[in-house]
């Protein structure tokens, strides 16, 4: 103790508190103020950020939440359009077939009527030629059987045969 | 790391240079004998100790012998500042030429000073040397108030400049830019530690801001005096009693200005404790906190960097102890080895002591400050109450 009050050096005392008091008051005012305020808006800021941040996220989540909506929507309106093309589709095949067959059946009517005029008037043009062949053979046999009685005989069937194949 | 192992290099180069120099040394003066510099005897080493961790009045680095035969001293004088008699004296600790012994007597303003064991003593009229008592008092002169620019004076302005420079420039780039580069991302590291590992869990998160500047001036402070004091430069600083005291003093300012009421109630009138016992605590807690508490601070940083010092220098000293016995190389190597270790040591026991004393000052304040949510008192009973029926429910 008696050697440590000996070593307690007074002026040392003062001018170390002396020059402590001053270093604080300069070190307060130069460094340790700004520092400290710097430090803490790059911390608020940092935190600003992460905050921000976090937010973006969100807002990011909920875009693509819509996103991912509107897609739904769309693919189900197309599928929509879809079906209703293929719908308008089907019936037009429909329709046109139906326009088709009708078509068809009237020509065949149409077709038909023509066949049996056309027959009708052929059978009436045979039965005419019919008629006037019968009446040259008969004319023609009764020439022959005016001369010889078996030629005239032969001579009818021979017309008649042909008359036949006509 | 780096400074450690320089510093004992240095050390060592230093003395076994005084050690060749002994051998060889042609000693032509008398009276250099007497305080030339050499150590080479355990007496001499101890003188030497207890000198290097006294403080000085000027700069001695090194010592040797030149071609001529003659002592040469390396160092530069520090001036001289002491009120004493006659009012306020200033010159240069050149002129007491190196003496510590009291022999060289300068005379300014008509006062007479001498420098005894780094003390400077102011000599009554027509006395011509120092005598001393049997108490070891001077009897025939008085000591001056010395308010010299000593050794430890010229570490603390050197100390306090480097930290104006380093944290001043830190706290510039931060106009320019939000994260420092170069020696300032070493700093910000070390003002955040301070900041969030000291003041802020120890003064609390509404109070911290405002003694915040005193910590982290202290902090550094300590910290860097104590690694300059493990340079060869030969500082003691933080080892001078009279500037631990001067930092325990203005941490006690701090924590009994800021003191609230309750921190006062709780000295003066401790509530919870019976009224007779009332008394005794307050005169407790009154010396506690006005002693008990400063005088460990100041102690503590004392004390560890002076061991410090003396076990590091010690381990050098064994260099020349145990020269006989090891040979010089064996010597050498053990204490190079030991030395290198303590350093180690020393380098974490500058900052831990640093971080010991701005933590204490931190949690003192903060017992001054902090604000006492006084506990409702609780009915035990009325405790117990649920919790039966919690048990209960539980079982049902």
């Amino acid at each position: 103790m008696e050697t440590l009050l000996n070593d307690f050096s007074p002026g040392l005392f003062v001018m170390q508190t002396v020059l402590l008091i001053v270093l604080i008051l300069l070190m307060v005012k130069f460094a340790w103020k700004p520092i400290l305020n710097s430090l803490n808006e790059r911390e608020e800021g940092i935190q600003g950020a992460l905050d921000a941040a976090e937010k973006a996220k969100l807002e990011m989540a909920n875009l693509q939440a819509d996103n991912e909506r509107l897609l739904q929507e769309a693919r189900t309106e197309r599928e929509a359009m879809l079906k209703e093309a293929r719908e308008i589709k089907t019936k037009m095949i429909s329709d046109a077939k139906e326009e088709a067959k009708e078509e068809a059946d009237k020509m065949i009517t149409q077709a038909q009527g023509a066949i049996e005029s056309e027959k009708k008037a052929a059978i009436a043009e045979m039965k005419a030629t019919v008629a006037t062949l019968s009446l040259e053979i008969a004319e023609k046999v009764v020439k022959s059987e005016l001369s010889d009685n078996g030629k005239q005989m032969k001579l009818v069937n021979e017309m008649l045969s042909d008359a036949k194949l006509n | 790391m780096k400074i450690s192992i320089y510093s004992i290099k240095f050390f060592g180069l230093l003395l076994t240079c005084l050690l060749t120099i002994n051998v060889f040394a042609n000693q032509s003066n008398e009276q250099a004998q007497q305080d030339d510099g050499r150590v080479s005897t355990p007496s001499e080493i101890e003188e030497y100790i207890l000198h290097h961790l006294k403080d000085s009045h000027g700069f001695h680095l090194v010592s040797f012998t030149n071609d001529a035969g003659e002592r040469v001293h390396v160092g530069f004088p520090l001036p001289v500042i002491v009120y004493g008699n006659d009012g306020f004296t200033t010159f240069m600790s050149s002129e007491f030429h190196h003496d510590t012994e009291g022999e060289v007597i300068v005379e300014k303003n008509g006062s007479r000073f001498v420098n005894y064991h780094s003390k400077i003593y102011e000599l009554e009229e027509g006395a011509t040397e120092l005598v001393f008592d049997e108490a070891h008092h001077p009897v025939n002169a008085s000591k001056p108030l010395d308010l010299s620019i000593t050794k430890s004076v010229f570490g603390i302005l050197v100390v306090g400049l480097l930290m104006l420079w380093w944290f001043s420039s830190l706290a510039r780039q931060y106009k320019k830019r939000s994260i420092p580069k170069g020696f300032g991302r070493v700093l910000e590291p070390l003002v955040i530690y301070v900041r969030d590992e000291i003041a802020r869990p120890n003064i609390g998160e509404t109070k911290y801001r405002k003694f915040t500047g005193y910590l982290l001036t202290v902090f550094f402070f300590i910290w860097i005096l104590n690694l300059l004091g493990l340079t060869p430069l030969g500082f003691n600083v933080t080892g001078q009693i009279a500037v631990t005291a001067a930092l325990a003093v203005l941490t006690l300012i701090i924590y009994v200005f800021s003191g609230n009421k309750d921190f006062w109630g709780h000295i003066f009138w401790m509530p919870g404790v019976p009224i007779l016992i009332r008394p005794i605590l307050a005169v407790i807690e009154l010396v506690g906190t006005l002693i008990i508490k400063p005088f460990s601070l100041l102690v503590r940083l004392f004390a560890n960097i002076s061991a410090g010092h003396i076990i590091l220098m010690s381990l050098i000293a064994i260099m020349i102890n145990l020269k006989a016995d090891l040979t010089p190389v064996g010597s050498t190597a053990l204490s190079f080895v030991l030395s290198l270790f303590i350093s180690v040591i020393e380098l974490l026991v500058a900052f831990l002591q640093a971080y010991i004393f701005t933590m204490l000052s931190a949690l003192f304040i903060g017992m001054a400050v902090a604000e006492h949510d006084h506990e409702h008192e609780h009915d035990a009973h009325g405790n117990e109450v649920p919790d039966a029926e919690d048990i209960r429910e539980n079982f049902i």
